[in-house]
């Protein structure tokens, strides 16, 4: 009979447990386990200290909350790393990822795809050779998710967007710093984001929402994007080649490609060598009749803009600087698609250039540069804060 | 216990114990490849078919030996597309191994609940369950590689439809029809619709950009397909998949990252050297490689085969 009894308790529902996981020898092995053999309801304590890891890691339990010791106590460093695409890969929902840090990965370091209600609250993601285009591509990566919470976390040194939220739904990014990375922070073909109180600072640039074509999700909407720290956004290009990031001109503050109904207000930019804000077309040729390569309805107010736009870094950009006169104004839109189509509203105390391309494939030597007034457009009523669930801001306290 | 004597004394005494069907359909985890009783030494027990694929996924240069467990009074069926539908108590057994040296055996068990898929090691003359899944040295043409078991989680990252677990492999597009049609007068299957057969991917007698589509099938499909792993990539590689920007053509990259290798597009029709595909396939580095999981080594023949297909792109 007593034989018997392990089964009994592998078959009887487990109460919630903490299941203490810390560094030293096998960790790999010790780790993955622990994530595998994890309950729904059950806390994965990291302790302090450097987890040495040789492969990606992956939890696929729901209802998991994996905390470390704080970000700058827990390490998972990847630099061994032989296998896998991410260092932590994420595929339950309900999942709380808190108080670690992910060093090193050789690709993204932390991906959770097709979940929902996740929640990363101060993590901090870096690669720590500083920005190398060698580096993985995204720092914090949800991913065709619903309900996501990015808060408190730290990302450096990615060579694609240090957080980046794509073809997902309702989602908040605040409180985090992203630096010297290719895009600090970027939502791409989301709908329904708020991205605030957040400080992008050395990046190439500083905030993204882009809508790119030929993707399950696409016609990124209601986002808004206020009261950030975007300054200093300094960090030359060091995305590789033929990814959309590999476009984003040195010195780009916040920039707005495609989309509907993006609000951009209340934000403090400085220092950024193209322009503050920009707002364009998606620019290259694609196959796709679903997709609008225009952004609409986008609303520029009541931003605070320090210096700005003295080396636009894109082809063209000295030229078109120096005919305006040495430096490019601290809002810019490129005019694609014309005022009527796209009703573009920017109530700034600054210049504002269009440049009068008259579509979105034409070339940017064909600019026809000139200050503009924006302030009147059709209405635009503002999207709706972002309410997540209950339990993912509990989580996060 | 004068019981279980008993069921001992009579175990001894059956000549040939048969599959362990509870073990199958059960809620445990068998700690031992044995414990199923699939195999009476190297032989295959009862119900239990070898079979084969017309193209493999390629794994390290390994040699696999594939088998299924058919509970008795049950079989196959097959969907519309072809797929084989395995009835609840059905296995899937899968060998990984280098000429004598057995590396793995991953176990794909249909309960009620759904498809799991296990990982067993060999450690001499049985394989030991290792969800966590583990890394063995070997040697691919002479140079050492750090061969990786998958996890459970990696199982499944490949082997889903949705958030499902599902068997890859047996479609009757990827099975000749000598076995389909032993296995039908063995009653271990209905017919399969007639679909167009995916050539060997190696058999030059075949049109190379068929071939190349079997090749992108069995090996990148899984994952890239609407509802597998890779969706949200937008690339979708499948054997029916129409030529276009979701098979790469022309396609810039999403989430590439440093795997994009400087390159502009998935596939630039009658140039591999500017084509992501080939360069991603060219790798073994983590963040690089594609596939992700499950290959340490540059399976150049394939490599070879899609650059050739490329190149003959217009």
């Amino acid at each position: 009979m007593k034989a018997l009894l392990p089964l009994v308790l592998i078959a009887a529902p487990a109460a919630a447990k903490t299941i203490d996981v810390a560094p030293g020898p096998n960790a790999q092995e010790r780790l993955q386990t622990a994530l595998i053999d994890a309950q729904p309801g059950d806390v994965i304590q990291l302790a302090a200290g450097r987890f040495v890891l040789s492969d990606g890691l992956s939890l696929d339990v729901a209802k998991v909350t994996v905390r470390g010791a704080g970000a700058d106590k827990t390490v998972l460093d990847f630099k061994g790393q032989q296998g896998a695409g991410e260092g932590l890969l994420v595929t339950s929902s309900d999942v709380v990822l808190r108080d670690f840090a992910v060093e090193d990965a050789k690709g993204d370091a932390i991906k959770s795809k097709g979940v929902e209600r996740t929640v990363y609250k101060n993590l901090r993601v870096e690669w720590t050779g500083g920005p190398k285009e060698t580096n993985g591509a995204y720092g914090l990566y949800p991913v065709a998710s619903k309900w996501v919470l990015i808060d408190g976390c730290i990302v450096k040194g990615a060579s694609d967007a240090g957080i980046y939220v794509g073809q997902s739904q309702d989602i908040v990014v605040r409180n985090n710093v992203a630096q010297g990375n290719v895009a600090g922070i970027e939502i791409e073909n989301s709908y329904r984001a708020d991205v605030f109180h957040n400080v992008a600072s050395h990046n190439t640039g500083g905030i993204l929402v882009f809508d790119l074509p030929n993707l399950p999700q696409m016609g990124g909407h209601s986002i808004r994007v206020f009261e950030n720290q975007v300054t200093q956004n300094d960090t030359p290009n060091f995305a590789p080649k033929g990814n959309i990031v590999a476009s984003v001109p040195n010195g780009t503050g916040i920039m707005v490609m495609a989309n509907r109904d993006v609000h951009v207000f209340k934000n403090a930019l400085s220092d950024n060598a193209t322009t503050n804000i920009m707002i364009v077309a998606y620019k290259r040729p694609f196959e796709d009749k679903t997709y609008d390569p225009l952004p609409h309805n986008v609303v520029v107010r009541q931003n605070a803009h320090g210096r700005a736009g003295w080396a636009p870094g894109f082809v063209g950009g000295k030229e078109l600087a120096a005919a305006m006169g040495g430096a490019l104004a601290p809002v810019f839109w490129d005019g694609a698609g014309g005022r009527e189509r796209t009703n573009i509203v920017i109530d700034e105390m600054v210049p504002v250039v269009s440049l009068n391309l008259p579509e979105a494939l034409t070339p940017v030597e064909q600019a026809k540069p000139g200050v503009v007034d924006l302030k009147s457009g059709k209405p635009v009523t503002e999207p709706a804060a972002v309410v997540l669930p209950a339990s993912m801001e509990a989580a996060a306290r | 216990m004068k019981r279980a004597l008993a069921a001992l004394l009579l175990l001894g005494a059956a000549p040939i114990a048969t599959v362990d069907d509870g073990l199958i359909s059960g809620d445990t985890l068998p700690p031992k490849l044995s414990d199923y009783r699939f195999f009476n030494g190297e032989a295959a027990n009862a119900r239990v078919t070898a079979y084969h694929l017309t193209t493999p996924l390629f794994s390290d240069y390994t040699d696999k030996d594939r088998f299924f467990y058919m509970p008795p009074g049950r079989r196959i069926r097959f969907d519309a597309s072809g797929a084989a539908q395995f009835p609840v108590g059905a296995a899937l057994i899968k060998t990984f191994r280098y000429g004598p040296r057995k590396l793995e055996t991953r176990v794909l068990l249909h309960r009620a609940a759904g498809w799991i898929a296990l990982p067993y090691v060999w450690d001499g003359n049985d394989a030991v369950l290792k969800r966590g899944g583990t890394r063995l040295a070997a040697a691919v043409k002479g140079q050492p590689i750090s061969y990786a078991v998958p996890n459970v989680n990696q199982c499944k990252e490949c082997h889903q439809n949705g958030v499902a677990p599902t068997p890859i492999g047996p479609k009757a597009r990827n099975l000749d029809d000598a076995q389909l049609a032993a296995w039908r007068k063995a009653g271990l299957a209905d017919a399969a619709p007639a679909v167009p057969k995916m050539p060997r991917w190696d058999d030059a007698a075949q049109p190379i950009a068929l071939r190349a589509r079997a090749y992108l099938e069995v090996n990148c499909a899984h994952c890239h397909k609407p509802d597998g792993s890779a969706s949200n990539s937008g690339l979708f590689l499948g054997w029916d998949q129409p030529a276009g920007p979701s098979l790469g053509i022309g396609k810039g990259p999403v989430a590439a990252g440093r795997g994009s290798g400087g390159r502009m597009v998935g596939i630039a029709p009658g140039h591999p050297e500017a084509s992501i595909l080939t360069y991603r396939m060219a790798s073994t580095e983590a963040g690089v490689a594609m596939p992700e999981l499950g290959r340490a080594t540059v399976h150049a023949e394939g490599v070879a085969l899609i650059e050739n297909w490329v190149r003959s792109m217009h």
